[in-house]
């Protein structure tokens, strides 16, 4: 097998793995904030066992989160020792400042979360949350400064075979990471927040907890209401950015194989790569140049555009791409409806509601790993874009079955890190705010 | 010299600060971790060892990625070429740090599964401990390169007798950050187990140490001339007998100390018999990977030292509150958290 295809599938799988963490980490940490914020205010109990509560599974998230990101810290150098070398100039800064600066800050304040409740001040403890809230956010600060740099790369140039760093400002703050970190921060904030809120609807269902249960809801609730709305906004500027900077991504999101004037909107179809063409295709007309150029009779560039060698596939960034909006779509309506029912004060007896709100748990999770292949697939054939292909970004010293060997050991650990975690998740709810065991 | 020479000097010495950090300081959790079934017999005392480590390790942990990563930003090429050429090792590694990672909290989360994660555990710490002086032991002593400075060995490359017992000799400074930190952190029948462990592992440590000097003095010419290794090799022997002396007062907090020193110690003869090497070529001394070139450009190790230069004295002053949080021996019966 190809040993280059065998290192994207192993990363892809090691970091579509390792996203299902911070992805929590953001929207529990905010949350956690939040319930530590209106304890040290108003120091009623039901704030503080509530914030014990997502501490709790907050430490069983993050553990997962380290076991499976030191894998990436390393696959760099273990499969992309040619891209390492090209890019290292640069690339190696952010995760070295992502060390200092946040993984420290995250790991030391979540030892007092976990175990320094009775060690510490009750201001403290506030402000250990609120470092763990900022040391997560700041850690995806700095890796979404690198990968934004892999598909935006800016303030370098090329010497002696390989990327020199020749601006700071530009390499940190290219064209797609302000965008990008909001984008994928939103998320997570999503991905958080309907965990939480969908573990209060459980309760509340069972009538277990219903104190708690109603203060975690509500609060989640609102924080999903607000992050999938705005998260319409910042898709859309996300994606405009993409339209603007890296057009033949965008051709292949929307399957666009040729350059229209008036480009339309697609909302469904199935691309066909060989013949270039889209069965079943149905779209808006004109939408798509609107929303890129505010112009519904703007030229949008088709895959045409690009030398046949350095088009991205279609199909699967095309189905990723629209994967994910749909399911931006669904939040979007069940938070519409989860404000109705808020205002109306009809949630608490909405009991079809509440289930929604339990088997939606999983979909923003979905919707991130859709988020993702959709970028990453969409950058190819490129490492870094424009710069660097991936065929020539691959380790050349290590062997085809030895890179087969360790993906398939990656593959069997991941399935059962991830039955474990989900067990053990489920057996946390289950025993409930108050009740949670203490660990070791 | 030139700004980037100087830099790239001043590099040698961050990573090597960084590696040294992450030895004294994961180097206990480590080591508990492969010594625990010899420290703990009951449930009990696994419970209090997992406490006594459960509020550091995570952080611990931090200092090698932040190794790794400092390593990627100011030698590129020595990165690429350890990480790729090393692979199978490094995979090995990542697994058992992937199943230690995970393994303290389930063993308190999944009673189902308590005796699997606790080997996990044991052997996840152990595993590394032994991995990391080997792969240190093939960087020093050299290894096949090619001219696109790319790995040209085998898997069993790597397990030549000197990287053996620098392997060795690594895994007996960790097995003795962990026993002394055991003796600091815990009383009675553990402490007592921990005392007889140290004992022994004290007389294997010298024992290796004194036998790496001499296959590194054979095939490693000219060690003998570098003044800052006589000066580690000093710093290492000396804190080596106090921690004897220590222990045999019943000090129980000494003794970690000067394993610790001695480990630092460690780290300045391999840094002094290195540099300015950074990855050696066995074949061809013209392939070696040194930190002239191997490393960054100047702004980019000089942005890197910039953010050392803010960042580390942070991290080390709330790691310091940290371990004064939790400072003390544990004791099972406090149920505050």
């Amino acid at each position: 097998m190809d040993p280059v295809m065998l290192s994207r599938i192993q990363f892809g799988l090691a970091a579509g793995f390792h996203f299902i963490f911070p992805a929590s980490t953001f929207g529990l940490t905010l949350l956690i904030l939040i319930l530590e914020t209106l304890y040290l205010k108003s120091r009623e109990e039901v704030y503080k066992d509530s914030s014990a509560f997502f501490v709790k599974i907050l430490g069983l998230v993050f553990v997962m989160g380290i076991a499976s990101g030191v894998v990436l810290e390393f696959a760099f150098g273990t499969n992309w020792a040619q891209y390492s070398r090209f890019v290292g100039d640069i690339f190696g800064v952010p995760l070295a400042a992502e060390g200092i600066f946040s993984f420290f800050l995250e790991s030391v304040f979540m030892s007092i979360l976990l175990f320094g409740r009775n060690k510490v001040s009750k201001k403290v403890y506030w402000l250990s949350a609120f470092l763990v809230f900022f040391g997560a956010h700041l850690s995806g600060l700095f890796i979404l400064i690198a990968n934004s740099w892999m598909q935006t790369p800016d303030g370098f140039k090329i010497e002696g075979g390989r990327a020199v760093l020749t601006s700071i400002s530009h390499a940190a703050l290219n064209h797609s990471t302000v965008i990008r970190f909001i984008h994928s921060i939103i998320a997570g904030w999503i991905t958080g927040s309907l965990l939480a809120a969908g573990i209060g609807a459980w309760y509340l269902r069972r009538k277990l907890h219903v104190e708690t249960a109603k203060v975690c809801l509500k609060i989640a609730l609102i924080i999903f209401i607000i992050t999938s709305l705005v998260q319409l906004l910042t898709g859309h500027s996300h994606s405009v950015q993409v339209g603007l900077t890296q057009p033949e991504k965008m051709a292949a999101y929307e399957a666009l194989w040729q350059t229209t004037k008036g480009a339309p909107l697609s909302l469904f179809g199935i691309p066909d790569e060989s013949r270039q063409k889209t069965y079943l295709f149905v779209g808006v007309p004109k939408m798509l140049s609107f929303l890129i150029h505010f112009n519904f009779n703007a030229k949008v560039a088709g895959l045409n555009e690009f030398p046949k060698d350095e088009q991205p596939p279609v199909l699967l960034p095309f189905a990723s791409y629209h994967i994910m909006i749909g399911l931006g779509m669904l939040f979007i309506a069940i938070s519409l409806l989860g404000a109705y029912l808020l205002m109306t004060k009809k949630i608490w007896d909405a009991r079809w509601y509440l289930l929604v709100l339990i088997c939606s748990i999983p979909f923003p999770y979905i919707a991130n790993e859709f988020g993702w292949m959709a970028t990453e697939i969409g950058r190819q054939p490129w490492a870094v874009y424009r710069v660097l292909k991936i065929a020539n970004a691959a380790s050349v010293s290590v062997p085809a079955w030895q890179i087969l060997f360790s993906l398939i050991m990656f593959a069997v650990i991941y399935i059962f890190l991830l039955w474990v975690f989900i067990y053990v998740l489920v057996k946390l709810i289950k025993k409930g705010p108050g009740e949670v065991s203490e660990g070791y | 010299m030139g700004n980037l020479e100087l830099l790239q000097i001043i590099w040698f010495i961050l990573i090597g600060f960084l590696f040294t950090g992450y030895s004294v300081l994961d180097g206990f959790d480590l080591g508990v971790g492969s010594l625990l079934p010899f420290l703990a017999k009951k449930e009990e005392e696994k419970k209090l060892l997992f406490k006594a480590i459960g509020p550091f390790w995570d952080g611990n942990e931090v200092w090698l990625v932040t190794a790794g990563a400092a390593l990627f930003a100011a030698f590129p090429y020595a990165y690429a070429t350890v990480f790729s050429g090393f692979y199978l090792a490094f995979m090995l590694l990542l697994f058992s740090l992937i199943f230690r990672a995970v393994s303290l909290e389930l063993w308190g989360l999944d009673e189902k599964r308590k005796s699997f994660w606790e080997w996990a555990f044991v052997i996840g710490s152990f595993l590394p401990s032994l991995l990391y002086g080997i792969a240190l032991g093939n960087v020093v002593a050299g290894i096949p390169l090619d001219k696109h400075m790319d790995f040209t060995g085998s898997f069993f490359t790597l397990f030549r007798p000197f990287p053996l017992a620098v392997g060795i000799l690594g895994l007996m400074a960790i097995l003795l950050q962990g026993g002394t930190y055991a003796v600091m952190k815990s009383s009675g029948e553990v402490r007592k187990r921990a005392r007889k462990i140290v004992n022994a592992i004290w007389i294997l440590f010298l024992i290796l140490l004194v036998l790496c000097f001499f296959i590194a003095y054979v095939y490693i010419p000219g060690i003998t001339g570098r003044f800052f290794m006589w000066f580690s090799l000093i710093v290492v022997l000396v804190s080596w007998i106090l921690l004897k002396i220590f222990l045999n007062k019943g000090n129980d907090t000494a003794p970690f100390y000067m394993s610790s020193i001695s480990f630092i110690g460690l780290w300045g003869i391999t840094g002094a018999v290195h540099f300015p090497n950074l990855v050696k070529s066995s074949n061809n001394h013209s392939f070696s990977l040194t930190i002239h070139n191997a490393s960054s450009t100047e702004l980019t190790l000089k942005l890197m030292f910039i953010i050392v230069l803010i960042g580390m004295p942070i991290v080390m002053a709330y790691s310091a509150y940290i371990y004064k949080v939790f400072k003390g021996k544990v004791s099972i019966e406090e149920k505050e958290y």
